[in-house]
């Protein structure tokens, strides 16, 4: 019995290929079935980042290879620090803004019955879908010096007009603002999914072991979503760092520049002005302020992970 | 430690559906109450009543004397465990035991007190900086149990919390609660659906069904004197063997006729109060341990028969032979050096001591 079996085996091993072999193992149809993200993967991220970081070290006429000239070059002009500093001022405010505002969000609709919670969710969801460059537009109008309908709105109640995009605060502040009204929603979608996933009966026993709200909340709720609290951070700051079309219609960059993120600060240098190879210095300084971040958030979740769940 | 009172407590949600259709119990101080009965009788309903995470539509309930219908949980003063335990997952065993000590604002050195005490009495105390993740499902049940402990509550709460565990951990655990209840006295009440636990645990066992008590006592009385067909076949497993049957008064004394044909004497000490249903159809009940093979002919009121084994299902300590009266199935327990083979029709003694005529209208034991 044992030998016949053995004698098939060794038959059917005969028959077959290496190149079959190869083909029918696990791994390679993985690799085979992952390719086609890898190939788009490869041609939309990974291309264009080696292609920026070969562009950083060429001079404006993209004829010599000067090292890291340019960013020594950008380290030196007070418009790029300022563009640095503006850059961390938005990102930090307007993710911070949306956490806050989006958790207070998640925590109405989570209150709201199931049977209503649909439509609410669907209207809060609206800023989160509708094109930033089309709805920046209409900020854009409701900012505008002279037909602001906020403004209008302010001087009903006899509070003076307010120079949205003229004033270099103000343009600050209306970025951010916009930012805000943009980016909440997803905020609220993922910490609604968050609260969802709380077990009730970890609030009842809180509720019995003697937590007020607030405790529950502190004490259960928050610990239980840190996770995804961190997650949906480091993923805000990571698209508000890169943010490029709220900025591009509301200011421009102005006024006097002082608006200017990486994104649009790398487009107004790299092709407004015709320094592709300073543009590309820019917009590769995103990636150690942002590597280092993710590190520290990753590193926590995982060690997380392993302990509870 | 208190008492318990529960008086006229309606549940009625919305679309006028009533859980506990107003009930009535008292619970002494130091008793260990379970409320039994099968899925959606109302006995969680209540336990959380009671425990506040349920609104009291109807009646009040009082703990040591003050009704607490319009007092948070926090301030009621008990403890509870629940069927998944609800261990917080983000904190360390000591830290879970200690919550609820923590936020009443305990000294420090009063709760490492308790806890290491809660945890000595549990047995848990090497798992005390372990997070709930790492720990069996028996030590997390011991884990809840011990954030009960801890907090000394007037009454402990207990929501089926031996249902997640394995059938051998289920009968450890279901010890070590009786054994943790007879060192810290703590007033108890505990749900369960399984008749065992809630005999075996029990001071008094309190059976619902529909929303209603069907009747309260102490775990022998159930078992012995039962007021209900539901407690009849709801208490003792294999359940009680209910016979469609019927009463006929011959020659002075008053006889039961089975569907088939088989005729026992009803005991003497019983005619008076059986005589009501003389002429009328009932069930006649007996329990599989009181339905056996032939055996202390020399004691009163045992009747003989003979039928036939339709399954016999071999237990090792006892046999269970099941057999069918015109569809009424019947359930014996004989002993397992009995033969007994499907088929051949053999003799049963039904000691008459322990039977019951039921009024299948009102359901209840005449």
């Amino acid at each position: 019995m044992s030998a016949s079996g053995a004698t098939m085996t060794a038959g059917r091993t005969e028959g077959v290929t290496s190149l079959q072999r190869f083909t029918r193992r696990r791994s390679t149809i993985a690799f085979l079935m992952t390719l086609p993200l890898i190939a788009v993967i490869g041609g939309l991220v990974v291309y264009p980042a080696g292609y920026a970081m070969y562009l950083s070290t060429l001079n404006r006429r993209m004829t010599e290879f000067i090292g890291l000239e340019q960013f020594a070059i950008l380290l030196d002009t007070d418009t790029f620090w300022m563009v640095i500093a503006q850059s961390c001022i938005f990102a930090v405010s307007a993710v911070l803004l949306k956490a806050l505002i989006g958790f207070w969000l998640a925590h109405m609709l989570h209150d709201i019955p199931a049977k209503g919670q649909r439509k609410w969710r669907g209207m809060l969801l609206v800023p989160w879908v509708i094109p930033p460059a089309l709805s920046t537009l209409g900020w854009w109008w409701m900012f505008d010096p002279s037909y602001s309908s906020i403004n209008y709105l302010l001087n009903v109640f006899a509070v003076p007009s307010v120079p949205w995009l003229g004033e270099p605060w103000w343009a600050r502040t209306s970025v951010i603002i916009v930012n805000v009204w943009y980016g909440a929603p997803f905020f609220m979608i993922m910490y609604l999914a968050a609260l969802k996933s709380v077990p009730e009966q970890l609030y009842e026993a809180a509720a019995i072991d003697g937590a007020t709200g607030f405790q529950r909340l502190r004490y259960v709720t928050l610990p239980m979503m840190r996770n995804i609290i961190s997650i949906t951070v480091l993923f805000s700051l990571i698209v508000t760092f890169a943010n490029y079309d709220i900025v591009r219609v509301l200011t421009n960059g102005g006024p006097r520049d002082l608006t200017h993120v990486f994104a649009t600060y790398a487009f107004q240098v790299g092709i407004l002005s015709g320094n592709v190879p300073r543009g590309a210095a820019v917009s590769l300084f995103m990636f150690p302020l942002l590597a280092i971040f993710a590190f520290f958030v990753l590193r926590g979740v995982t060690r997380r992970n392993k302990e509870e769940s | 430690m208190a008492q318990v009172s529960i008086r006229k407590v309606v549940k009625a949600y919305e679309g006028g559906v009533q859980a506990v259709k107003g009930i009535d119990l008292e619970i002494a101080d130091h008793e260990f109450v379970v409320l039994v009965g099968p899925s959606g009788c109302g006995k969680s309903t209540t336990l959380r009543m009671i425990a506040g995470l349920e609104e009291i539509t109807g009646g009040e309930i009082a703990i040591g004397g003050t009704v607490v219908n319009d007092i948070p949980p926090r301030d009621r003063d008990i403890a509870m465990v629940f069927q998944n335990y609800a261990l917080y997952p983000h904190m360390s065993v000591y830290e879970n035991m200690a919550f609820g000590l923590t936020l009443r604002k305990f000294p420090k050195e009063e709760i490492k007190r308790r806890v290491e005490n809660a945890a000595r009495i549990l047995d848990i105390t090497p798992l005390l900086d372990r997070k709930p993740k790492a720990l069996s499902g028996g030590q997390r049940q011991r884990v809840a149990m011990g954030r009960a402990i801890v907090r000394d509550p007037k009454v402990f709460l207990f929501d089926e919390p031996l249902s997640n565990l394995d059938a051998k951990l289920r009968v450890q655990m279901r010890t070590e609660i009786k054994k943790v209840h007879q060192t810290v006295k703590t007033t108890t009440v505990y749900v369960t659906h399984d008749q065992v636990e809630a005999m075996t645990l029990a001071d008094r066992v309190v059976v619902m069904n529909h929303g209603i008590i069907e009747q309260v006592g102490p775990p022998q009385e159930l078992y012995h004197h039962p007021k209900t067909r539901f407690v009849a076949g709801f208490i003792g497993s294999p359940a009680m063997n209910f016979i469609p049957a019927r009463v006929e008064n011959g020659s002075g004394a008053l006889r039961v006729t089975l569907p088939n044909g088989i005729t026992v004497p009803v005991p003497e000490s019983r005619t008076a109060r059986y005589q009501t249903a003389a002429g009328r159809e009932v069930l006649f009940g007996i329990r599989p341990e009181h339905l056996t093979e032939v055996k202390n002919l020399d004691r009163d009121n045992i009747a003989v028969f003979e039928l036939t084994p339709e399954v016999i299902e071999p237990m090792g300590m006892e046999t269970l032979v099941h057999l069918w009266l015109q569809g009424a199935e019947v359930c014996c327990r004989i002993d397992p050096t009995t033969p007994a083979e499907p088929g051949r029709p053999m003799q049963f003694a039904a000691d008459l001591n322990h039977m019951h005529l039921i009024d299948p209208e009102s359901g209840k034991v005449l």
